[in-house]
C-alpha cells in the first residue's frame, strides 16, 4: 500500500513567524500578569508556534493569506511619550461630539490621563488590561480565554503577547446609559506593533454600548493584533460597533469572543474603511436559551485593500434567533471576503438564524469572496443564507441622471441606500447618523 | 407534538438492512492479483490490449499518485482505506466480447431481471419486436464489474453516426478521438481518486456525437459492483461536437456487501460550440446496514468543459445510495455563452455521510449557471452541500442562481451548507440562497385534516421539495427516481 505520507511538519521559517519567536523570547519576561497568565501565554504561543501564521490551507484563512500578506513582523511598539499622547488626543473624531465616554489606547497602552474615567456610573468598573492581569483575583482571572474556545493563531498570537486594554465591568442590573467609546489609536512614526487585549463582562440584566474605534497614520506599514472578550449575562444587553480607519499600509487582525447567556440581546457591527489588510473574526457563543444576536457590517474598500470578516455563530441552546446582514462596496483593487458560518447544535432547537451578505463592485479589477456556510444538527429549525454580488443596476443609475443627477452623485445615492440598510439597524442614533456622515465622506473621496 | 414523535420513532425504526438490490451473481471471474503496484496497471492494460501510450498514461499518473495525500477536508469519516486489499480488476471469466444477447452470460441477464428498473427495457435487451412508435428508445451499456458485457442499439447508433461504446473498444477503433480528449478535461494532477482511477481504471463508456446530430435515443450505463474487494474504476468520456445534443443515463446499484467497496470514478464531457449535454444519474448503491456497516464508498470525479460557444452541459443526479459520497459534478464554462446546470438530490438515511454539490468555474464572457440542490437528512446521517461559483475576470456578464434547501427529518441527522462564491468581475451577478427547515407541521396538518395518512403527507411534501430536480429527469427515470426516494425514506416519510 501506499505509505501513509509523512504529518505535514511544517516548522517556523517565515521571517514574520521568525521575528514573532524572537520578540516573544525576548519580552515574555517582562509582559502584565503572575504565573497563571505567564503559563497561558507559553501554551498560546506553542499553539502559534505549531500552526504558523495562518496561510491558504487552512480554511478559514482560505482568502487571506497571512504568510504572504504579512512578510514581516514589527518591533513591539515602546510606552508612549508625551508626544505620541499629543497626537493621540484628536484620535477617534467621528464620534468625538457624542459625548461618549472615551478610553484611549495609545500604541497599544491604555492611557488614563487621556481617558474619561470620571464620574462613573453606578455598577461601572474600568480598569486597565495590565493592571488586570496582575491581579490574580481580578476578571482576567475568571473570563480571559475561557469565554469562546478557539484554536486560532493569530488569537493565540494575541494571548501570548498581550500587553494591555481595557476591562469593563456593568455589574447585575445596571443600565449605563452612556456608550463607552475606546479608542485604539497608533501614532507611531516608524513601524510597530500593538498587541492589545481587552474584557467586557455585562452581567445579568445589564445594560451595555460600546464603540470601538482604530486608527493610525498612513503610510506606515504597522501591525494591529486586538482581541475583545464579552461575557453577556442573562437578560443582559450589549451592543457594540467597531470601525476600523486604520492607515493605509495596516495590517489589523481583530478577534472578538463572544459568550451570551439567555435571553440577552447582543449585536455587533463592523465598519471598515482603512486598512491594507484587515481582518475581523467573530466568534459568538450562545450559550443560553431564547438569545437574540444581530450582526451587520460594511465595509469600503478601495486601492489595493483586502478586508476580511469571519463569523462564526454557534446556537448552543434552543430557540435562539441570529440575524447577519453584511455590505461591501469595492472599488479599486481591493478584494471583500466573507465567511460566515451558522453552526446549530442538536440541543439548540427552535433556532431561527439568516445570513445576508452582499457585495457591490464597482470596478473590473476588484474581488469579492463569499462562503456563508450551515452546519445543522437540529431538525426544528429555520435557517437560511443568501449572497449576491454584482454591480450597480445600470438603469436604476440612468433613471437618476435622466432626472439631472450626475452620474457620480447618482452612484452615491445607490452606494448610500446600499450600505443604509446596515446602518440603520444600529441603536445609538449618534452612530447611525456618524457612519452615514463616513460613507458619504468616503463616497466624496473615490476618484 | 405527536406527529413529529411520530416520524422521529420511525425513523429510529427504519430498517435501512432491507437492500432491495442485495444479491450476489455467481459468475466466475478472473481478477488481477490483489493489490496495486505497476505490475498491477500493466496486467489491466495488457488485458484491454491497449496502446503504449494508454499504458505510459496510467504509469505516469501512478506515479503521481504514489506521491499524493488522501483528501481530508469533505465532512466524511471513515477509516482508512489500505489501497492494496483491494482488486483492481475482475472481470466475469466467460466473456467473451458477445455479439448479441444470447451469448450473454444467462446469470447476468438474470441479475438485471432482479434489479427491474433501469434496465427495465427488459424486452428490447431480449430482443423482442415491438411496433415503431411505441418503443422507449434507449440504448443501453451495461458494466458489469469491469467490463462492459452489452451493448445494445449499435447499429441504430451507427447509422446516426453516434459511437456508443465501451472505452476500451474505442480505444483500439478510435484511438486519435480517444487520445485527443482523454484526461483533457479530469487531468492526472486533480485528486487524490481521479489520479488513481486513471492508474487503474479497467473500463466505462465513449460517447461521440458528430457535428450537427441529436442523438436519436437516450443513451445509458449501468453500473453495477458485484465481485467482492473489488473497486470500481469506470472511465466515462462524452464528447458532443458542434450543434449535437446527448442525454445521458447512468444509474448504479451494488449488491449488499459486508466489506466497503471503493468506487473512484471519473467522467468527463466535453461540448463543443453550440452542443449540449445532458447527463442524469441515479444512484442507489448499497448504504451500509444500519449500524453503517459495509456499503459503498462514491469518490467520484466527474466534470464538464463547455468549450465551445454556447454549448450547455447540465447535471442531473438522485443520490440515494452509497455510504460516503464525495462527489462534485462541475461544469467549466469556458466558451462564450456556454450555460452549466446543476440540479441534485440528494437523500442520506441510516448512517449515510453525503458530501456532494458542484463547482460552476465561469470562464468566458455571458456564462450562466444554475443550481438547484435539494438535500434531505433522516436517521443518523449528515448531508452536505459543499460548491464552489466562481466568476474568473474575463467572464462578463457571468449570471449564476443557487438555490439550495435541506429538509431534516429526525433531530439526529445533521444538514449542511458549505458554499464558496468568488467574484473578480463586477459585472457577475451571483445570487445564492439556502435554507434548512424540517417539514412544517401547518403542512402536515393541513394534509391530514384532508384525510391523508401522515406517512402520505410527509410523501407528498416531500416530493413538492424535490419537484423543481425530478421535472430535469428524463422521463424513464423520474419515475424511477421517484420510487427510489420513497424506497430510501421507507418508514421515515411514506
Amino acid at each position: 500500500m501506499a505509505a501513509p505520507a509523512p504529518a505535514l511538519v511544517r516548522p517556523m521559517k517565515t521571517g514574520a513567524e521568525l521575528a514573532l519567536a524572537e520578540t516573544f523570547a525576548a519580552v515574555r519576561a517582562s509582559l502584565p500578569g503572575g504565573p497563571d497568565v505567564a503559563a497561558q501565554r507559553t501554551a498560546a504561543f506553542d499553539t502559534f508556534a505549531d500552526a504558523g501564521l495562518p496561510h491558504r490551507r487552512v480554511e478559514s484563512w482560505k482568502y487571506t493569506d497571512l504568510r504572504a500578506l504579512m512578510r514581516d513582523a514589527k518591533p513591539l511598539a515602546p510606552l508612549p511619550d508625551a508626544d505620541a499622547k499629543a497626537k493621540a488626543v484628536a484620535a477617534g473624531s467621528l464620534f468625538s461630539t457624542l459625548g461618549f465616554r472615551r478610553l484611549v489606547v495609545v500604541n497599544g497602552t491604555f492611557v488614563p490621563e487621556l481617558s474619561d474615567l470620571a464620574d462613573l456610573e453606578p455598577g461601572l468598573t474600568i480598569a486597565s488590561m495590565a493592571d488586570a492581569l496582575a491581579d490574580p483575583t481580578g476578571l482576567p482571572a475568571s473570563y480571559l480565554g475561557r469565554t469562546v474556545a478557539s484554536s486560532d493563531a493569530v488569537l493565540a498570537l494575541n494571548t501570548a503577547l498581550m500587553g494591555d486594554g481595557v476591562v469593563v465591568h456593568v455589574a447585575a442590573g445596571a443600565a449605563v446609559t452612556r456608550p463607552v467609546e475606546l479608542v485604539f489609536v497608533t501614532t507611531a512614526e516608524t513601524p510597530v506593533a500593538a498587541f492589545t487585549r481587552s474584557l467586557v463582562v455585562v452581567e445579568d440584566g445589564a445594560r451595555l454600548s460600546l464603540v470601538e474605534s482604530h486608527e493610525g497614520p498612513a503610510g506606515i506599514a504597522y501591525q494591529v493584533n486586538t482581541a475583545l472578550e464579552l461575557v453577556v449575562g442573562a437578560g443582559a444587553t450589549f451592543e457594540r460597533v467597531k470601525v476600523t480607519t486604520e492607515g493605509s499600509d495596516a495590517v489589523h487582525l481583530a478577534t472578538m469572543l463572544a459568550k451570551v447567556a439567555a435571553d440577552a440581546s447582543f449585536s455587533n457591527t463592523f465598519f471598515t474603511t482603512g486598512g491594507a489588510v484587515v481582518r475581523n473574526q467573530l466568534l459568538l457563543h450562545l450559550a443560553g436559551e431564547s438569545v437574540k444576536a444581530h450582526m451587520g457590517g460594511v465595509s469600503l474598500l478601495a486601492g489595493k485593500q483586502h478586508a476580511d470578516t469571519m463569523l462564526s455563530v454557534d446556537h448552543a441552546a434552543p430557540a435562539g434567533e441570529s440575524r447577519e446582514s453584511f455590505r461591501a462596496v469595492l472599488d479599486g483593487a481591493s478584494q471583500d471576503i466573507f465567511q460566515g458560518k451558522i453552526a446549530v447544535r442538536q440541543a439548540a432547537q427552535k433556532t431561527d438564524a439568516r445570513m445576508l451578505s452582499r457585495a457591490l463592485l464597482l470596478t473590473e479589477t476588484a474581488e469579492s469572496c463569499n462562503k456563508p456556510e450551515l452546519e445543522i444538527f437540529a431538525d426544528d429549525v429555520q435557517c437560511g443564507h443568501g449572497c449576491t454580488t454584482g454591480t450597480l443596476d445600470q438603469q436604476i443609475k440612468f433613471y437618476l441622471m435622466a432626472r439631472g443627477i450626475p452620474a457620480k452623485e447618482a452612484e452615491a445615492l445607490l452606494i448610500q441606500a446600499f450600505v443604509g440598510e446596515v446602518i440603520d439597524a444600529i441603536g445609538e442614533e449618534g452612530i447611525r447618523t456618524a457612519l452615514a456622515e463616513a460613507t458619504r465622506a468616503w463616497l466624496l473621496g473615490r476618484e | 407534538m405527536a406527529a413529529v414523535q411520530d416520524t422521529v420513532e420511525q425513523v429510529r425504526s427504519i430498517d435501512v438492512d432491507q437492500y432491495k438490490y442485495g444479491f450476489e451473481t455467481n459468475i466466475e471471474s478472473e481478477k488481477a492479483p490483489k493489490g496495486l503496484s505497476e505490475e498491477v496497471i500493466r496486467f489491466i492494460s495488457t488485458k484491454k490490449e491497449e496502446p503504449e501510450w494508454m499504458l505510459q498514461w496510467r504509469l505516469d499518473a501512478y506515479a503521481r499518485w504514489l506521491t499524493m495525500q488522501e483528501p481530508e477536508w469533505a465532512r466524511v469519516s471513515y477509516p482508512q482505506i489500505d489501497f492494496q486489499d483491494l482488486y483492481y480488476y475482475s472481470q466475469p471469466k466467460k466473456f467473451k466480447a458477445p455479439k448479441s444477447l444470447d451469448e450473454v452470460d444467462p446469470e447476468i441477464l438474470k441479475t438485471y431481471e432482479k434489479l427491474g428498473i433501469p434496465l427495465r427495457e427488459q424486452v428490447i435487451l431480449a430482443g423482442v419486436e415491438i411496433p415503431e412508435g411505441e418503443r422507449p428508445k434507449i440504448a443501453v451499456d451495461a458494466v458489469f464489474d469491469s467490463v462492459s458485457v452489452a451493448t445494445t442499439f449499435k447499429e441504430e447508433l451507427k447509422a446516426a453516426g453516434v459511437i456508443f461504446m465501451p472505452i476500451s473498444e474505442a480505444l483500439r477503433e478510435h484511438p486519435d478521438l480517444v487520445k485527443q480528449y482523454l484526461g483533457s478535461v479530469v487531468p492526472a494532477t486533480d485528486n487524490y481518486y481521479a489520479t488513481l482511477n486513471q492508474a487503474v481504471f479497467s473500463d466505462g463508456s465513449f460517447v461521440y456525437i458528430p457535428p450537427g446530430v441529436r442523438c436519436p435515443m437516450e443513451l445509458s450505463t449501468y453500473f453495477r459492483i458485484n465481485e467482492k474487494n473489488t473497486g470500481q474504476f469506470e472511465r466515462t468520456l462524452i464528447i458532443a461536437d458542434k450543434g449535437s445534443y446527448v442525454s445521458y443515463l447512468e444509474g448504479c446499484t451494488a449488491p449488499m456487501r459486508d466489506e466497503n467497496q471503493l468506487h473512484a470514478a471519473v467522467v468527463e464531457l466535453v461540448a463543443l460550440d453550440d452542443a449540449e449535454i445532458k447527463y442524469s444519474t441515479v444512484q442507489n448503491w448499497y448504504p451500509g446496514d444500519a449500524e453503517g456497516k459495509g456499503g459503498i464508498y462514491n469518490f467520484v470525479t466527474k466534470r464538464g468543459d463547455c468549450r465551445g460557444r454556447n454549448s450547455k452541459i447540465s447535471w442531473t443526479q438522485v443520490e440515494t445510495g452509497s455510504a460516503i459520497t464525495w462527489k462534485y459534478p462541475s461544469c467549466v464554462l469556458r466558451g462564450e455563452g456556454s450555460s452549466g446546470e446543476f440540479y441534485s438530490i440528494a437523500i442520506s438515511n441510516g448512517r449515510q455521510q453525503v458530501d456532494s454539490g458542484t463547482k460552476m468555474i465561469h470562464l468566458g464572457k455571458n456564462t450562466t449557471s444554475r443550481i438547484i440542490s435539494k438535500g434531505i437528512s433522516a436517521g443518523k446521517s449528515n448531508n452536505t452541500y459543499r460548491g464552489l461559483v466562481s466568476a474568473h475576470r474575463k467572464a462578463a456578464g457571468a449570471r449564476n442562481f443557487t438555490n439550495c434547501d435541506s429538509l431534516l427529518i429526525g433531530d439526529l441527522c445533521g444538514a449542511h451548507t458549505v458554499p464558496y462564491i468568488e467574484a473578480k468581475n463586477p459585472t457577475a451577478q451571483f445570487e445564492h440562497e439556502a435554507t434548512t427547515s424540517k417539514i412544517s407541521e401547518d403542512m402536515l396538518f393541513y394534509c391530514m385534516q384532508r384525510g391523508l395518512s401522515q406517512e402520505d403527507a410527509v410523501a407528498l411534501v416531500v416530493n413538492g421539495f424535490v419537484r423543481d430536480v425530478l421535472q430535469q429527469l428524463p422521463m424513464e427515470f423520474a419515475v424511477e427516481a421517484q420510487k427510489l426516494i420513497s424506497i430510501s425514506l421507507e418508514g421515515s416519510v411514506g
